[in-house]
């Protein structure tokens, strides 16, 4: 069976499906047939593929027919000119910088909500999920009524590179906590107790039991943060003011060639970043299925 | 593992203090900047004709594209939990695909393919249609990115409950739309329910595709979502906020719907 592109169906926890882990499928379906008596398996599986074909597919179809209709060339020159790598540049420092960013504090936060107890615990685990709750837009406006030119905290982030940053990372925080809270959730902590009986200190357990545990949860959600930011359009629009060379994000640049009636050059840039997102996706679901399988064989 | 007294406090305050800057603080600004003028002043600014015919704009497109998602969702959610057939991996792969697109990708898409000088352009130069440009652009643009919602929710619940009653009520001699509207729907309920409401929020709250597919003419094709970045281009700063307060209450709405999803599901299995 084909792996699906981002990983098992969602499970209860996961606000937005792509926080679902990778690796995990849901079991093979039941052969009985209840529900198919209407028309047959092969004339439903027909309609459903017309209808996503008609939504989905074609659409990113001529996006490849138009990239490469105006030949190689032409490809090459729109995603290698000043303007696409600039954009490129920016689209990729803030994306690395969030995610990191992201991995610490995310992290943290998950291990917070699961390990720590204290009264309101549970309101800030609903409040995680505010940013995938938001219009992105909104997202931007909060921003700019912090970080813009009338900010009350005295930071004036509009039209810079961290400015960007901040954006990005409202918007991709709960990535990482919604990764890691449910694997340290389910973590056998007998573990741990057994290696402090045996001596080892609060640190060592922690660095040579709990994070190597983790580590594919945290690159998991690390994953996601780094393609959400570099597909990111709306929360960035205002705060960052599409500043050449140090806030145009290469969707920016996107809308601007569209906007110029290049739509060749659009496609062509479109078709880079679409490369970048499924690369990481395809990454995190190889890394997802090896520690899976992993796991099975410890299992076994 | 008995942490340190003085870490586990040192990462509670650090955690709290990241959360409280990050995405509290924040959240009490807009809402004291909406407010601070008086409640009368954001009624004004979310009753303006523009205001209303981006509300009744962003409705209709919701009142599009929530049917047509259920209903394809939950046959494609079917299909997917109830069949073996080949192609059935490349079914699952299709419908996550949308979740890996930009917005603004979807956006140059759709203009490729149904923009006048598109592959398909003449749908439009021929029959007269106008797609992109015009409302259609919009909900082609909000079906694309709200697609998996549905089946991703609807899905995992059909596998779980199984299909031991769709068997017994067969059995019974109920015919197949019986089965479905009596056994079937009830016991997705609760996942068909989580799957609308994200359809429902994501459809308002949708903004990047939207802006590549509308003309953004106020009153015809300007949604809610681009007359807050109008309002904030042209300076009108508080109108921006007013109405970004307004969207704020379907993200809270959508929390809420949340929260009471996951605690039921979470006292059904411990029943």
């Amino acid at each position: 069976m084909t792996h699906s592109i981002l990983g098992k169906t969602s499970g209860p926890e996961a606000i937005r499906p792509e926080l679902a882990q990778p690796g995990s499928e849901l079991p093979p379906p039941p052969k009985a047939r209840t529900l198919s008596r209407p028309g047959s398996t092969s004339l439903r599986f027909g309609v459903t593929m017309l209808w996503l074909s008609l939504i989905v597919l074609l659409p990113l179809a001529a996006i490849a027919w138009q990239a490469v209709d105006g030949g190689w060339q032409a490809f090459w020159l729109a995603i290698s000119s000043h303007a696409a790598l600039e954009a490129f540049r920016v689209t990729l420092t803030a994306s690395v910088v969030v995610t990191v960013f992201n991995m610490v504090f995310g992290l943290l936060t998950a291990w917070v909500l699961v390990r720590d107890d204290f009264p309101g615990k549970a309101l800030l685990d609903v409040f995680i999920d505010l940013p995938f709750a938001l219009p992105t837009i909104v997202t931007s406006l909060v921003m700019l009524a912090v970080y813009g030119k009338n900010s009350p905290v005295g930071l004036h982030l509009q039209h810079t590179p961290p400015g960007v940053w901040v954006a990005l990372a409202f918007v991709t925080l709960p990535l990482v906590v919604r990764a890691v809270q449910p694997v340290l959730l389910e973590i056998d902590r007998d573990v741990e107790e057994a290696a402090a009986s045996l001596g080892a200190s609060g640190p060592k357990v922690l660095t040579s039991i709990v994070l190597p545990s983790l580590l594919p949860a945290v690159l998991s959600g690390a994953g996601l943060s780094f393609s959400r930011c570099v597909a990111e359009f709306g929360s960035v629009v205002t705060i960052g003011g599409q500043v050449p060379g140090k806030t145009e994000v290469s969707s920016q640049w996107i809308r601007a060639l569209i906007e110029n009636d290049d739509r060749t050059g659009a496609a062509a840039i479109s078709i880079v970043l679409l490369s970048i997102s499924f690369a990481v996706l395809i990454l995190l679901r190889v890394l997802g299925g090896r520690t899976a399988r992993r796991e099975e064989k410890a299992a076994a | 593992m008995k942490s340190l007294p003085w870490a586990r406090y040192l990462t509670r305050y650090v955690v709290l203090a990241y959360i409280g800057v990050m995405l509290i603080l924040p959240v009490i600004l807009i809402l004291w900047r909406t407010f601070r003028p008086g409640f009368g002043q954001f009624y004004d600014w979310i009753s303006t004709p523009a205001a209303i015919s981006a509300l009744n704009l962003s409705l209709l497109v919701v009142a599009i594209v929530l049917p047509l998602n259920v209903i394809f969702g939950v046959m494609t959610a079917i299909l997917l939990a109830r069949n073996r057939f080949r192609g059935r991996g490349v079914l699952q792969a299709v419908v996550d695909l949308p979740f890996a697109v930009s917005p603004i990708i979807v956006g140059v898409a759709l203009i490729v393919l149904w923009g006048s000088a598109g592959a398909l352009g003449f749908v439009e130069n021929d029959f007269g249609f106008r797609i992109i440009f015009g409302v259609p652009g919009i909900v082609l643009a909000s079906i694309f990115v709200t697609l998996p919602f549905v089946v991703r929710e609807v899905q995992p619940v059909l596998q779980e409950v199984g299909t031991e009653q769709e068997q017994a009520a067969a059995t019974l001699g109920s015919n197949w739309w019986q089965t479905f509207w009596r056994v079937t729907l009830p016991s997705i309920g609760w996942g068909l329910t989580y799957g609308v409401v994200l359809t429902t929020a994501r459809t308002l709250g949708e903004f990047g595709g939207v802006i590549m597919v509308s003309s953004n003419l106020p009153g015809e094709s300007q949604t809610l979502t681009l007359l807050v970045n109008d309002r904030y281009n042209r300076g009108a700063e508080y109108g921006a906020y007013a109405l970004s307060t307004m969207l704020m209450g379907v993200a809270v709405a959508f929390l809420v719907v949340k929260t009471i999803v996951q605690l039921r599901r979470k006292r059904a299995r411990q029943a």
